[in-house]
C-alpha cells in the first residue's frame, strides 16, 4: 500500500489556486529558503504517513464546497514533487471518484519528463520562482536556479497552465535588475495564466524558534504596499519587452 | 356615520392598492405577506446613501454614545419613575430632523427602572453607575408591591439555592425579565389598535366557560391586562401626536405604528432579550405602495429605515455590573430575521432585506439591531453575494439555517435573542439559561461535591475512585449525574416562569398574540465541548485525576493523544452528539410549567467565561477558571484541520433535539477567504451554502484581524464603532470587559497556512 509522507492538512484553503480548496501539505523539502514559514515541513523524516485512502477519506466529506466553489486539491509542502508518484496517484483518483480539480504547488526543483506522470494529472502548476540571480537564489535556499527555469520552459513547452508566485523579500530579491530580469523570463513563457507576488511575512518565526534554530531573516521587514507595487511594475516591465520583442519577432518572420 | 361605518372606510383606505386575503378579515399578518410580498432578485445596486438629516443625527447618537461611554457606560438613569408604557414624556433625538420618533425614557440614552421584575437588581444597578433609588420606591416594591424575584425566592428549595450558588445553573432569569418574547410587532401597522383591541375582547368573551379552573382563571386576567395595554398603547402614540387606534396609511405610518408597538414593549419589560421578529420584507409592502404612487423616493425609503434602525439602536436597559459579566457589552437583542424563503417557493427577500443591511454602512457597523439572515440554497444569488460583502466589511450579520427551520416553523418565524426560532405571535418560549454539563461530569467524578466549594451539591453518589478514569465507569456516573441536574434544573424552571407570569407578565407584548400560543421551555447546556473532549480523553488516552486532601480531582494528568471536537472525527464527534441527545431526552421527561414543551440550546452567548471561571479544572486538559468555548464551538486552538473540519464537526449536532438553536462563532481573517474582494464574498457564500446544506443551524461569521482586536483593546477611542459577533449576538468590542475581550482574541481565527 502506497503511503505519503504528510505534514499536515487544511480543509478551507482560499489562496493556493482557485476557489475553496483542500491543501494537503506533504512532508520533506530540499531547500532551505531563509524566509520559510513552514521550516517544520524540511525533515524528509518527519510527518506522519498515510494510505491514500486515508488521504481520500479526509477530502470526502468536504468535496461539495470544493465543487461548488470552483475549488478543489491542492498538494503543497514541503515539496509535493519529492513524493511524485504518491501524489500522482491522488491526484487520479480525485479526478476519478470526484472529478476534483487538481494543482500542485511546487519550488519547480525537479525535472519535467521525470515527473511527466504527476504533471498529466496536475490542472494548474503554482510554480515558486524565488530569484531569477542563480548566485542570489543558492544563497537565499541553499541551491542553484537552474532546475527551476528549466522546469518552467517545460511547463511552457508542454502549454501547462501555470501560475507563478514570487515571494518578494525587501534587500533579497527587490533590486531592479532582478526584477526587471524576472519578468524578462516569464515573459518568454506559454501558459503562464496568473504572476502573483506573495509580500514576506514573519508568521513562521515561531515555527524556527520551536526548532531552536536561528531565523536568517531576522529583523527583515515585509515590503510595504509600495514597494510591491514597485516590484509588480518592473516585473510587468520585464514581460513587456519580451512580449514586444516577440511582436517584432513575429511582424519581420 | 356610525363607528363600524368610520372604521371600515379608514381600513379600506389604508389598505388600498393591497391584494385582498385572509387578512382583511382576522389579524393574520402572515397571510398579508404572502398576497402582497414583491420579492426581489437583484443586487444592492439600488440602495442609497444617508440623507443630510440621517447624518446629523448620527451624529448626535454617536456623541451621546461617546459621553455614555465616557460616564462609565450609563448617562443618565431616571431613578423616581417605574417605567410603563405611558410613564415617559415624549423625548426626541431632533424633532425637525426624525422621521421616526420614540424613545423610553423622557429623553434618548436616559435608562429607565423596572422593579418588577426585582428591586434589588435595580438598587444595584443605579448604585454602580452614581445613582440612588429613592426610599419610597424601594419601600414601595419590597413591602406593597412585590417582584418577580421576592416571589422566586419564596418558591426556591435549598437545592436550587446551591445549584445556583456554584454556578451548575447559571443566567437564570430569576431577578431580571425573562425576555425572549417577540410580539408581532406589524399587526399595530396593519390594524391599527382598535381591530387589536376587538380581536382581544372576543377571545376574553369566548373564555366565558363552565369551569373557572386555575387556567381558564389565569388566561382571563392576562387577556385583561392585554386589552388593557392595548389602550396604553394607542395613548403612546397620542403623546406623541399620531391617531394609531387606526391602520397605518403609508410607510412611513406603518414604521412608526410598528415602532409604538415595539418601544411599548421595551418600556413596560427589560427581557434579556427584546427581538423585533420579522418585519422588514412586511414594511417593504408599504414602501413598494408608496413607491408606486409616487409618494416616495428610494432615497426617502431608506431614510426611514435607517432612522427606524437608529431608534433600535438606542434600546437601552438598566444592568448590574454582574449582569455585564454574564451577557456583556450592553446587548438589547433587538433581533431582525430577514430573509428566508416562503414555504410556496418564492423567496421572502424584498428591497427591504438589503436597506436593512444598507444601515451598517450608512450609520456603519453596530451591534444592534441583531441583523440575522434567513439563509436558504434557494435565496437570490444577488442578496447571498450581498450578505457575504457586509459580513466581510462589517462582521455584523449572523446567518440560520431557513432550509433546517421552515420544515418546522413554517416561513413566518423569526429568531427571539440568538437562536431561538418561534412562530412570530403564535409562539413564546420560557427562556432558561444553561446547565453546566462540564460541571456535572466532575460531581460525578467527585461525587457530587463541587470541585471549588467542597460542598455536597448533587446527591452523593459514588464517586470515581480509580486511579486512571475509566470510560465506562465515568459514564455509569456521569449518566444519573445528568439525571438529577435535569430535573433540579426544570424544576428551576418552573418557579421562574410561574413567578414571571404572576409578578412580570409582559403585557403589551402578549396582546400581540394569538390567545392560543405554543410556549417552549428553553433550557440550554453550556461546555459541551469541555464534556466531548473530555470524555474522549478519558476513552482515548489515559487520564489521571490528582486529588486534594478531601479526595476531589482538582486537576487531571493526560497521557497520549485523543481526537478533539471540531476535526470532524467521529469518534469524538458522536460524543458530542450523543450528550446532546442524552441530556434533552432527559429535559423531555420533566413536568414542564404550563405544559411548555421542552427544547434546548447549545448557546453561551457570553457567559461561557463566567461558567468557565466557575467550572475547575477538567479532564480535556483545561484548566481551572479558563473560559469555555462558545455555544457550541470546538475548543479554541483545538481544531486543526482547518475551518471546513470545525464546521462539519458543528453541523453534526443534532437539530431536532436542540431546536432552541446551535450557536458558532466562526472567526476568520480576511485574507483567509482569498485574495481578492469579488473572490472572498463567493467562496464565503460556497462556504455557507456548504455548511448550511449540511444541516447546520447557525452561524456567526467574524473578517478581521486579531492584530486589529489587540490594537482596539489599547486604542478603544479609536474603534467606536467596532463590532464582532460573539456566539448568537454582535456586541461592540470596546464595551466588553477585558476578559471578554481575551476571550474573543484567543478564539480560533481560521488563518489558512
Amino acid at each position: 500500500m502506497i503511503k505519503g509522507h504528510i505534514h499536515s492538512l487544511e480543509t478551507f484553503g482560499t489562496v493556493d489556486g482557485p476557489g475553496i480548496r483542500f491543501v494537503l501539505f506533504m512532508q520533506g523539502c530540499l531547500l532551505k529558503c531563509q524566509y520559510c514559514h513552514n521550516p517544520d515541513t524540511w525533515n524528509l523524516e518527519g510527518g506522519k504517513d498515510m494510505t491514500l485512502e486515508e488521504v481520500l477519506a479526509e477530502i470526502e466529506p468536504y468535496i461539495n464546497y470544493y465543487r461548488t466553489s470552483g475549488g478543489g486539491l491542492t498538494v503543497s509542502g514541503g515539496e509535493a514533487t519529492l513524493q511524485a508518484h504518491f501524489v500522482a496517484e491522488l491526484f487520479r483518483a480525485v479526478k476519478e471518484r470526484w472529478n476534483l480539480h487538481t494543482t500542485l504547488d511546487t519550488n519547480g526543483y525537479n525535472d519535467g519528463d521525470k515527473i511527466k506522470d504527476l504533471l498529466d494529472v496536475t490542472d494548474l502548476v503554482l510554480l515558486d520562482l524565488k530569484h531569477i540571480n542563480n548566485e542570489k537564489h543558492i544563497k537565499l535556499t541553499g541551491k542553484p536556479n537552474d532546475r527551476m527555469l528549466a522546469m518552467a520552459h517545460w511547463l511552457s513547452d508542454h502549454n501547462r497552465p501555470m501560475w507563478i508566485r514570487h515571494v518578494l523579500v525587501p534587500g533579497i530579491n527587490t533590486d531592479e535588475e532582478d526584477l526587471l530580469g524576472l519578468g524578462r523570463f516569464i515573459g518568454g513563457l506559454n501558459a503562464v495564466e496568473k504572476f502573483e507576488i506573495l509580500p514576506y511575512h514573519q508568521m513562521g518565526i515561531y515555527k524556527w524558534e520551536a526548532l531552536k534554530w536561528t531565523y536568517p531573516l531576522e529583523g527583515v521587514p515585509s515590503p510595504t504596499p509600495e514597494e510591491v507595487t514597485r516590484a509588480y511594475r518592473l516585473i510587468e516591465q520585464g514581460m513587456k519587452e519580451v512580449a514586444a520583442d516577440k511582436t517584432v519577432a513575429g511582424l519581420t518572420s | 356615520m356610525s363607528v363600524i361605518e368610520r372604521e371600515t372606510t379608514a381600513a379600506q383606505n389604508a389598505w388600498r392598492g393591497f391584494k385582498p386575503g385572509k387578512w382583511m378579515k382576522e389579524v393574520n399578518t402572515a397571510n398579508f405577506i404572502d398576497t402582497n410580498i414583491k420579492p426581489y432578485e437583484g443586487n444592492e445596486s439600488f440602495l442609497q446613501g444617508a440623507t443630510a438629516n440621517t447624518k446629523a443625527l448620527w451624529e448626535i447618537v454617536s456623541d451621546l454614545s461617546k459621553k455614555e461611554r465616557e460616564a462609565g457606560g450609563v448617562l443618565d438613569v431616571d431613578v423616581n419613575t417605574p417605567s410603563t408604557i405611558t410613564s415617559h414624556a415624549p423625548g426626541f433625538l431632533d424633532k425637525d430632523k426624525e422621521q421616526i420618533v420614540g424613545v423610553q425614557g423622557s429623553e434618548p440614552f436616559q435608562r429607565t427602572i423596572r422593579p418588577n421584575g426585582g428591586v434589588r437588581m435595580v438598587i444595584t444597578a443605579c448604585k454602580a453607575y452614581g445613582f440612588d433609588l429613592p426610599p419610597e420606591i424601594v419601600d414601595l416594591y419590597t413591602n406593597v408591591r412585590k417582584t418577580h424575584n421576592q416571589g422566586v425566592f419564596d418558591a426556591y428549595t435549598a437545592d436550587m439555592r446551591n445549584a445556583r450558588h456554584t454556578g451548575i445553573i447559571t443566567g437564570l432569569p430569576d431577578a431580571y425579565g425573562r425576555g425572549r418574547i417577540i410580539g408581532d410587532y406589524r399587526r399595530v401597522a396593519l390594524y391599527g389598535v382598535d381591530f387589536l383591541i376587538k380581536q382581544k375582547q372576543e377571545e376574553l368573551k369566548d373564555m366565558e366557560v363552565d369551569v373557572m379552573d386555575v387556567d381558564v382563571i389565569r388566561l382571563r386576567e392576562e387577556l385583561s391586562e392585554q386589552i388593557r395595554a392595548l389602550g396604553e398603547l394607542k395613548q403612546l402614540g397620542e403623546m406623541y401626536g399620531f391617531d394609531i387606534s387606526r391602520p397605518a396609511n403609508n410607510a412611513k405610518e406603518a414604521f412608526q405604528w410598528l415602532y409604538f408597538g415595539y418601544l411599548a414593549a421595551v418600556k413596560e419589560q427589560d427581557g434579556a432579550a427584546m427581538s423585533l421578529g420579522r418585519v422588514s420584507s412586511f414594511l417593504d409592502a408599504y414602501i413598494e405602495r408608496d413607491l408606486a404612487e409616487g409618494a416616495m423616493t428610494e432615497e426617502q425609503a431608506q431614510e426611514l429605515v435607517d432612522h427606524f434602525v437608529m431608534k433600535l439602536r438606542i434600546v437601552k436597559f438598566l444592568r448590574t455590573p454582574e449582569y455585564n459579566e454574564l451577557y456583556s457589552g450592553d446587548p438589547t437583542w433587538v433581533t431582525e430575521s430577514i430573509g428566508g424563503m416562503s414555504v410556496n417557493g418564492t423567496t421572502k427577500v424584498t428591497k427591504n432585506s438589503f436597506r436593512f443591511l444598507h444601515t451598517l454602512y450608512n450609520l456603519g457597523p453596530a451591534p444592534e439591531p441583531n441583523l440575522t439572515v434567513l439563509w436558504s440554497d434557494k435565496l437570490p444569488e444577488g442578496f447571498k453575494k450581498y450578505c457575504a460583502k457586509v459580513s466581510i466589511e462589517t462582521s455584523s450579520i449572523q446567518y440560520e439555517n431557513d432550509d433546517l427551520m421552515r420544515p418546522i416553523y413554517g416561513d413566518d418565524y423569526g429568531i427571539a435573542c440568538c437562536v431561538s426560532a418561534m412562530r412570530i405571535g403564535k409562539q413564546m418560549q420560557f427562556f432558561g439559561a444553561r446547565a453546566n454539563l462540564a460541571k456535572c461530569l466532575l460531581y460525578a467524578i467527585n461525587g457530587g461535591k463541587d470541585e471549588r466549594y467542597g460542598t455536597q451539591v448533587a446527591p452523593e453518589y459514588p464517586a470515581v475512585t480509580s486511579e486512571y478514569l475509566d470510560y465506562e465507569e465515568v459514564m455509569k456516573r456521569f449518566v444519573p449525574m445528568m439525571e438529577w441536574l435535569s430535573k433540579l434544573y426544570v424544576n428551576t424552571l418552573n418557579v421562574i416562569h410561574y413567578m414571571h407570569d404572576r409578578y412580570a407578565y409582559e403585557r403589551i407584548e402578549m396582546a400581540l398574540h394569538d390567545r392560543d400560543i405554543l410556549r417552549t421551555m428553553a433550557c440550554g447546556i453550556a461546555g459541551l465541548s469541555v464534556v466531548a473532549d473530555s470524555l474522549s480523553a478519558i476513552k482515548y488516552a489515559k487520564v489521571k485525576p490528582i486529588r486534594n486532601e478531601n479526595g476531589i480531582a482538582v486537576d487531571f494528568e493526560i497521557e497520549g493523544e485523543f481526537p478533539c471536537y471540531g476535526n470532524n472525527d467521529d469518534r469524538v464527534d458522536s460524543i458530542a452528539t450523543n450528550l446532546v441527545e442524552t441530556f434533552m431526552g432527559m429535559i423531555r421527561k420533566q413536568k414542564t410549567y404550563r405544559d411548555a414543551l421542552p427544547t434546548q440550546s447549545i448557546l453561551t452567548i457570553t457567559s461561557n467565561v463566567v461558567y468557565g471561571k466557575k467550572t475547575g479544572t477538567t479532564p480535556d486538559g483545561r484548566k481551572a477558571g479558563e473560559p469555555f468555548a462558545p455555544g457550541a464551538n470546538p475548543m479554541h486552538g483545538r481544531d486543526k484541520k482547518g475551518a471546513l473540519a470545525s464546521l462539519s464537526s458543528v453541523a453534526k449536532l443534532p437539530y431536532e433535539h436542540s431546536l432552541d438553536g446551535i450557536s458558532n462563532t466562526f472567526s476568520i481573517v480576511p485574507k483567509a477567504l482569498g485574495k481578492e474582494p469579488e473572490i472572498r464574498k463567493n467562496n464565503l457564500v460556497a462556504m455557507m451554502d456548504g455548511y448550511f446544506g449540511s444541516s447546520a443551524h447557525h452561524l456567526n461569521v467574524n473578517v478581521f484581524d486579531r492584530q486589529q482586536l489587540l490594537d482596539a483593546m489599547e486604542h478603544p477611542e479609536n474603534y467606536p464603532q467596532l463590532t464582532i459577533r460573539v456566539s448568537g449576538y454582535a456586541v461592540n468590542f470596546i464595551k466588553l470587559t477585558r476578559e471578554q475581550q481575551l476571550d474573543v482574541v484567543n478564539r480560533t481565527f481560521h488563518q489558512g497556512m
